[in-house]
């Protein structure tokens, strides 16, 4: 319990550090806005459109597949705490799952799901 | 127990021995005492990585083949304070259109994301933050407060490119994690824990010559995770302006680029706990702290060194080649590897330790040949139906 | 009051504001980071009853997979991402009443119940929670089944987020 409290500790300190920082900055910058510093930058040009840009399924295609392994990865972290004290079963075990989720892998792959285009 | 053995136990009691004698429960005093800890360690941090802008620039401009920054002060050693400097008296301009809270919390939580690491690093076998038992994933929950604070930082500034960058950027870095984690459950199998002094501890033979090929995937994927080349494409300046932190200026931008070079540090520091020994050198850690502090802190420049020589020598990945590079390539082989590992350790985990070493370098080493040869066979094979195959010699020496 | 039941309640205020925020903010992204600060509530709240590896795995998994696809979800569908229609339709106080007869009944069924005043058994010193874990998965007598039907259930997972991605190509 004391252990999680000087994370969040850290946590605290983590956030005060930055924000210190920034708020000194504040104070000493000069403050003297106008709108073309103000602009959104575009290589030095005026806006073309709306800064919103249809962005490709893709991405959420990566994000969906790497929620799936991150998934299994985190259910294969207590099996590899204890796999040196366990004997070779436990490491099978292991196999099979890890094989099992290759197989979706390489399913996915095969449809076509791991292209960018 | 004299002060040179065990500093921190020592200064801890002094500091609770004198609060308590001023009249505070003992339970706000420990709480204080570790309040004033955590302060120290993340000055020092913050002092670091002063030093790490220094280190940075003058590396860089050795493989560029020039000098780096010597005018201000001794071999410019006072550059970095010259830059902050600037960076505090810039003013603090917001772009039009961007919303303010998200705008201004995603440099903080970035840097945020770098100091907390901290907490699990340790620097000697008595001087450490905490001593969690599940570390590794602690790294990937870093992480992930890492990658949360891009999107807030690319969204949030109302650009196209800086959205563009920050959306790539989080999508290698969320792709990459999947090979750090199979990576991070390496040393969990050779060591039987997930925290970072139980590695440490078990490491009487490094774990890099027990498993090359995982520490140098974990290299791999922890430059990616970095954000830095050749998986930069967030910073491609030539593509993207500054990618996510384009409309950032001031300390703002500050924030970032030091949390950059911290995260790097720490990633090197990391690459050392986990596969290099950490603080140990064959008993000198038992000696004094100091010395165990010394060494990790040379072993994290040493992987430090080596993500900045990778930087500065190869050129940026093109983003599909990026992910296609992870998902085809990376994510099977880093579980291959750990299948490997896995039934290797089991078999031979009773038998000799010269056995042991030999046995799991040679599995290692046949895997990455075999990696090694499916992707070149692969490629030759793409080429050919690109250029078309080329079997005739003659023609080509004729014509010299 | 111990300084622990204080520290949840704090944390159990934070987690049930930031979801109140999450359902009546009108910006969908500001509605995903606060969903964000909900999750890392619970994940405080797992620290708190000493469950380390869930509250790291809570981080990494839903902070760190499902926040981030929410939010890419938001930004591939919504076209003006700064959307603010009416937070409320017409029927509003029917919701409002029916969620006030439930949690009235729901306190009237927890009021007899004397669980909430029993303090959980000390864990033994020395047991690692991951460690035990670990045992348990892979042991045929316990879970080592659920945990090899896990990773088919995972695959299927997959197989659907590949149909549904397919059909929209």
């Amino acid at each position: 319990m004391s252990q999680w409290i000087y994370i969040g500790l850290f946590f605290i300190v983590g956030l005060i550090v930055p924000v210190g920082a920034i708020t000194v900055a504040r104070i000493l910058g000069p403050k003297k806005p106008n709108p073309i510093k103000q602009a959104t930058y575009e290589c030095g040009i005026e806006t073309v459109g709306e800064s919103w840009v249809q962005f490709k399924a893709q991405y959420y295609i990566f994000a969906l597949v790497f929620l799936i392994f991150d998934v299994e990865t985190v259910f294969l972290f207590p099996w590899a705490v204890k796999l040196s004290q366990l004997g070779l079963f436990a490491v099978v075990e292991g196999i099979i799952f890890i094989l099992i989720l290759i197989a979706g892998l390489v399913y996915t792959w095969r449809k076509g799901m791991l292209e960018w285009a | 127990m004299s002060f040179w053995k065990d500093p921190l136990k020592i200064a801890a009691d002094w500091l609770m021995g004198i609060l308590t004698s001023w009249g505070m429960p003992e339970v706000a005093a420990q709480i204080l005492i570790g309040f004033l800890g955590v302060l120290i360690l993340i000055s020092v941090l913050m002092v670091l990585d002063i030093f790490l802008v220094w280190v940075e620039r003058k590396v860089v401009s050795r493989f560029q083949d020039r000098i780096g920054p010597n005018r201000v002060g001794p071999f410019g050693l006072i550059q970095p304070f010259a830059d902050i400097i600037k960076l505090l008296i810039k003013e603090d301009i917001t772009p039009s259109g961007a919303d303010k809270i998200v705008y201004n919390l995603a440099p903080i939580l970035s840097m945020m994301s770098v100091l907390i690491l901290w907490a699990i690093v340790p620097l000697a076998p008595t001087v450490l933050g905490v001593d969690l038992n599940i570390g590794a994933l602690y790294i990937i929950a870093a992480g992930a407060i890492g990658a949360l604070s891009i999107i807030m930082a690319g969204w949030s500034s109302n650009n196209k490119f800086a959205l563009i960058g920050a959306f790539r950027q989080v999508a290698v870095m969320v792709s990459f994690e999947i090979p750090m984690l199979t990576m991070l459950l390496i040393p969990t199998i050779l060591a039987g824990s997930m925290g970072m002094t139980a590695i440490t501890e078990k490491q009487d033979i490094w774990f890099v010559l027990l498993s090359p090929l995982g520490a140098l995937i974990f290299l791999i994927t922890a430059i990616a995770e970095l954000g830095r080349a050749p998986f930069d494409m967030a910073e491609g300046e030539s593509e993207l302006v500054a990618g996510y932190n384009t409309e950032y200026s001031g300390m703002k931008f500050g924030m970032f680029y030091a949390g950059e070079l911290l995260h790097a540090f720490t990633y090197g520091g990391f690459l050392a706990i986990l596969f290099f020994g950490g603080y140990r050198f064959f008993g000198l850690e038992q000696v004094s702290p100091f010395l165990a502090i010394a060494v990790i802190v040379f072993k994290a420049f040493v992987g430090y060194w080596i993500i900045m020589w990778v930087k500065y020598t190869l050129m940026r990945i093109r983003i599909d080649h990026m992910l296609a590079f992870n998902w085809k390539f990376l994510t099977p082989l880093a579980f291959t590897l750990l299948m490997v590992t896995a039934l290797v350790n089991a078999l031979l985990a009773g038998t000799s330790t010269w056995l042991y070493v030999a046995g799991m370098f040679l599995s290692n080493l046949v895997l990455g040949w075999a990696a090694l040869t499916i992707a070149r066979s692969y490629s030759r094979k793409e080429r050919e139906k690109v250029e078309g195959v080329k079997k005739v010699v003659t023609t080509s020496r004729s014509t010299l | 009051m111990t300084a622990e039941q204080i520290i949840f309640l704090v944390v159990a205020f934070f987690t049930l504001g930031s979801g109140f925020m999450v359902v009546t903010t009108g910006n969908l992204v500001h509605a995903a980071l606060w969903l964000v600060s909900t999750l890392f509530g619970v994940a405080v709240v797992f620290a708190l009853l000493n469950a380390g590896f869930l509250a790291v795995v809570q981080v990494v998994v839903y902070i760190g997979a499902i926040a981030i696809l929410f939010i890419f979800a938001v930004m591939l569908t919504r076209k003006d991402m700064r959307d603010q229609g009416p937070q409320t339709n017409s029927g509003w106080w029917a919701g409002v009443l029916i969620a006030v007869l439930v949690f009235a009944g729901l306190f009237f069924l927890l009021q007899g119940w004397g669980g909430l005043s029993k303090t959980a058994a000390a864990i033994p010193a020395g047991f690692d929670a991951v460690a035990e874990l670990g045992n348990v998965l892979v042991s045929p007598d316990a879970f080592v089944l659920p945990f090899e039907v896990a990773s088919v259930l995972l695959v299927a997972a997959l197989v659907g987020a590949v149909y549904v991605a397919f059909n929209r190509k």
